[in-house]
């Protein structure tokens, strides 16, 4: 399996989304530049966090129209696998490849810190891995992370188990005080209608090794890999 | 130059939906109570931009602003967007 990750100018956690891949998943990785119009036969995508075009506008609103965008587009719609971390999680939105938008924090303060996360629905490529209630501990870094999304966009979410994650105690329990940002109803990651494109404002790559105080990240780079290389292994 | 393709500004102005959290308009309205201005209700932020442009007879100025708006300035799943063109 091989995994791309797309470089946009700013973008800061390409190289930490590399290595987690690389050094720690041992699978295949390379970067693609964001003038490119190639995934270069990568099964799944990585867009990582950051500054995309330092946030100008809003966040997301300019890198979706860079070139390898169009064709993470096509991808995304021909069922290719799409995980957008923090910046990449904001450019999804704005390409419209997942539903809602962010809006600032409410204590309007960059948080950077780590927290927990559990899966809500443990039946897509990206959450497999993980356990009924388990809380991952996960590191967010960012300003607009209070996800939005209006009252009928947010059932439709809810009757497609689109929800993946959400801000949850150390124990694994949905609280108010757990929610970092103000984040609708404690969302933290959401993914498409089929279900292979996830937006997700933690940075499971930051917390891929227990040097870096959490190995957690790893349940979602490991789903991916169980996904694909199951489904890789029916077809074949 | 004939009078159609003469330069013109646009001044688009966005904000945030009525019922979108608008977290900085919150702020802005606790400081102003903090400072004593009573009756203070509500704030709302927002943000302009102005667009100087020379129509190309394609479309309509109005329309191409229109486009602007709904593709690149504006975010239609949190913001609303009106705007003014002068000759």
């Amino acid at each position: 399996m091989k995994f791309g990750v797309i470089v946009f100018p700013g973008s800061n956690c390409d190289y930490d989304a590399y290595m987690a891949v690389k050094t720690v998943m041992q699978r295949e990785v390379e970067f693609l530049w964001h003038q490119d119009t190639s995934l270069h036969d990568c099964d799944c995508v990585i867009l990582p966090g950051g500054f995309s075009y330092g946030d100008y506008l809003r966040t997301g609103a300019i890198a979706r129209f860079s070139p390898i965008m169009q064709r993470v587009v096509r991808f995304a719609k021909e069922g290719g696998l799409v995980i957008g971390i923090c910046n990449g999680f904001q450019i999804l939105l704005e390409a419209g490849l997942l539903p809602g938008a962010m809006l600032k924090n409410t204590s309007l303060r960059f948080i950077c810190r780590f927290v927990h996360i559990r899966a809500e629905n443990l039946d897509t490529p990206f959450s497999n891995r993980c356990k009924k209630g388990q809380a991952l501990k996960i590191p967010i870094a960012h300003s607009d992370g209070n996800y939005f999304i209006p009252e009928d966009g947010l059932k439709k979410l809810k009757d497609n188990g689109q929800i993946v994650f959400r801000y949850c105690d150390a124990e694994g329990e949905l609280t108010s005080q757990a929610n970092p940002n103000g984040s609708l109803e404690n969302i933290a990651g959401v993914c498409n209608e089929s279900k292979n494109v996830l937006g997700m404002m933690p940075h499971p790559e930051r917390a891929s090794e227990s040097i870096l105080g959490s190995h957690d990240g790893t349940y979602v780079f490991g789903s991916i890999i169980d996904f694909f290389e199951k489904s890789k292994k029916m077809v074949g | 130059m004939n009078n159609e393709n003469r330069r013109r500004t646009a001044t688009v102005y966005v904000k945030l939906k009525d019922g979108v959290l608008d977290p900085q308009g919150v702020t802005i309205k606790s400081a102003l109570e903090n400072m004593g201005y009573d009756g203070i209700k509500d704030v709302r932020s927002g943000k302009t931009f102005q667009i100087s442009f020379s129509p190309n007879g394609k479309k309509k100025p109005e329309e191409l602003i229109d486009e602007i708006c709904r593709k690149l300035l504006t975010n239609p799943v949190i913001e609303n967007y009106r705007f003014e063109i002068s000759q």
